[in-house]
């Protein structure tokens, strides 16, 4: 289905250096993605798999130590990897790829009005009046659900709640009509009823404006509320990609096996819950074969000495293990999350745990 | 508690407020009338939002915030207010606290050696030099890690290891209590596992009480005995753990449900979320109050609503039985 869908954004091969002192670090070993027109695509991962510094790649923000090293990034016929100075980025950055960042207090400017730091960026962006921009700002102000928005306009980020700050950075982010919004871990630093709302709006607004959405993520929950499609990042690359149903119950690689596996949500009182033992693998050192094949209880001997490719499993859905390979013994996918479905549907049905009336 | 009076009380939270800025212009109460008792050898977890007031009554306990009204007992002896110096440092030593970013809570100009040995130096809990180095050495291993681990600064840690590290520090003063402030949000879903199974691991292993504060109800349905919700320095619900989760009454707990993510595509996408308004309570003014809806289970509520509540829980319970 997402064969005949326009791709807005091309990432192909990208690599990643950063220099460290006297060191190099490859952060992004050879990413590729397709973005299609409209759609949701969540990247999920630990902290220091990577999944932000590739996607700063769309909008040039790596850190100054940091150099895409290879790869491509093709967004409407241009080559954004090829842009250097903040001049090239006009007209791209902020107007039509925008980012949401994880922590709406640091993204504000404490000192500034809410309202001069909406209407700076559509007056930058549109090169329209003073007037008329706070007409517009006000407007987002409304849309992005803060009630009594002309009264509020002259107010300071610290009189505004951490939901309402977060309303206020997504107001800021789509005043110029963005096609990509990328959505970096937007919910982390709130609360998880606030979370729902700002999802929900997330959502609301995509669906009216009509944006491509890219979230980043360390929370599954997350990810199953908001995706279409899913990739999964882990030690630079991503491991496996599919549409969200095919990561949640049908995922292959046995680092998405363990990410799922870890849920709380899937503990059982008493019992130990499981988890992925040993740390993530160093980037400063080049990495041999599967990068998670020594935290891998099911590794085999082919993990240690050679990077297995991308293996088709169906028409959207890729994974990056040497357990698709035909020679592969037959694993099952780890217990408790077999029949992952099911046992929800169980939790969220009249009589469990997590039913709601 | 009807169904727990055989059950030895370990802190008493009797009646308290807690209010900053008191007798100022600006006073604010954080924490209205919180009343719970915690029993020894439980995981009591207290649940609400940021600025509910969790921290700001766990801190009580820990007598870093005073009381305004009302009072908190330790192993049945007040430990609010003015306390004798020596009764203090019994409270100091006893009550330890497990802190949310081990990154900010550790001295990332200290060794792990010297991290680990604070409260043993600030109360001479040892004989010599060695026996402070073994006490190190088995307070690192308990926590899984290496006591070759203790020459090293904080930064050369992973972010599990380093909350493994504020572990240690806080057991190597042999507690009996632990508060333990939102330990596992700063940390990565894999990770936060590791943590939560060590925490059930040591609680086992030392016969530890833990408070636990959280946000988050499924990480808290998976680790307590005992919940309670707070809302905007209210309780407003306190039961067993899987009774609050079979029965929740209180619209303010059913909202904090419905805002759990679930792993699921196919649900998450057609849950309903709860948004909690306050309008739908009862409005007439009569007193609230915490009542036992159930045995072991209080709903802070009015006369009128815990008729309601009651038919409810009723209702719900024939439901599943039928």
């Amino acid at each position: 289905m997402a064969e005949n869908r326009n791709v807005v954004l091309s990432a192909k091969d990208i690599e990643v250096k950063f220099r460290v002192r006297d060191n190099y670090l490859t952060a992004i070993r050879g990413v590729s993605l397709d973005l299609y027109e409209g759609e949701t695509f969540a990247i999920v991962g630990e902290s220091g798999s990577g999944k932000s510094v590739f996607t700063k790649t769309f909008t040039g923000m790596l850190e100054s130590n940091g150099t895409i090293s290879n790869g491509s990034v093709m967004f409407h016929g241009k080559d954004l990897t090829k842009l250097k100075t903040d001049k090239d980025w006009e007209g791209i950055r902020g107007a039509k790829i925008s980012t949401i960042f994880q922590d709406p207090m640091t993204s504000l400017n404490p000192i500034r009005t809410i309202g001069s730091q909406i209407t700076e960026v559509i007056e930058k962006h549109q090169g329209i009046s003073k007037a008329e921009a706070k007409k517009q700002a006000i407007e987002m102000m409304e849309r992005v659900g803060i009630v009594n928005a002309a009264n509020r306009f002259d107010e300071y980020p610290f009189q505004y709640s951490g939901g309402m700050r977060q309303r206020i950075v997504i107001a800021i982010a789509l005043a110029c009509h963005p096609e990509i919004l990328i959505c970096d871990e937007p919910t982390t630093a709130l609360d998880v009823t606030i979370q729902a709302q700002i999802l929900q709006l997330i959502r609301d607004l995509q669906k009216e404006l009509g944006f491509t959405t890219l979230y980043i993520t360390h929370d599954l929950g997350v990810v199953a509320n908001v995706a279409d499609r899913v990739g999964v990042m882990y030690g630079g690359q991503i491991i496996e990609f599919g549409t969200v149903e095919e990561i949640f119950f049908e995922s292959c690689h046995p680092y998405t096996w363990a990410l799922l596996s870890s849920l709380p949500q899937l503990g059982i009182k008493g019992q130990d819950l499981y988890y992925i033992t040993g740390t993530p693998p160093s980037l400063y050192n080049k990495i041999k074969g599967d990068a998670f094949a020594p935290r891998n209880e099911h590794a085999l001997k082919i993990d240690f000495e050679q990077e297995p490719p991308f293996f088709k499993v169906s028409d959207t859905h890729y994974a990056k293990t040497w357990l698709l390979d035909p020679r592969a013994p037959r694993l099952e996918r780890p217990e408790v999350i077999q029949d992952l479905h099911a046992k929800i549907k169980k939790m969220t049905d009249k009589g469990g745990a997590f039913h709601v009336e | 508690m009807s169904n727990n009076n055989n059950r030895e009380v370990i802190v008493s939270v009797k009646h308290v407020d807690i209010t900053f800025d008191a007798g100022t212009k600006k006073a604010f109460k954080a924490v209205k009338d919180a009343n719970f008792d915690i029993y020894k050898g439980e995981t009591f977890a207290l649940v609400g939002e940021s600025g509910s007031g969790k921290t700001t009554l766990g801190r009580a306990i820990l007598r870093i915030n005073p009381c305004s009204a009302g009072e908190i007992t330790f192993e049945g002896k007040r430990i609010s207010g003015k306390i004798s110096r020596e009764e203090d440092r019994n409270v100091v030593r006893c009550i330890q606290m497990i802190f949310q970013d081990p990154a900010a809570s550790l001295n990332e100009r200290a060794t792990i050696e010297y991290c680990v040995s604070e409260g043993l130096y600030n109360f001479h809990l040892y004989k010599d030099e060695a026996d402070r180095i073994a006490k190190v050495d088995r307070a690192l291993q308990d926590v899984g890690l290496l006591p070759e681990h203790k020459s090293r600064y904080p930064h050369e840690f992973s972010g599990g290891q380093r909350q493994r590290v504020g572990i240690a520090r806080a057991m190597i003063m042999e507690p009996k209590f632990i508060v333990a402030d939102e330990p596992i949000s700063a940390l990565d879903v894999s990770i936060r596992a590791q943590v939560l199974n060590l925490m059930n691991k040591l609680k086992a292993e030392k016969d530890l009480t833990y408070l636990f504060i959280a946000h988050d109800l499924s990480v808290v349905r998976f680790i307590s005995d005992r919940i309670a919700v707070i809302h905007l320095g209210e309780i407003v619900e306190i039961a067993e753990s899987e009774t609050l989760f079979e029965y929740p009454l209180h619209p303010y707990t059913i909202s904090l449900l419905s805002a759990v993510p679930m792993p699921d595509p196919l649900i998450e996408k057609n849950r309903k979320h709860v948004v909690y308004d306050p309008s739908v309570l009862d409005q007439s003014g009569a007193p609230r109050e915490m009542r036992e809806v159930r045995p072991g289970h209080f709903v802070h509520c009015t006369e009128k609503e815990f008729a309601e509540y009651q038919a409810k829980a009723s209702r719900m319970e024939k439901e599943k039985k039928g």
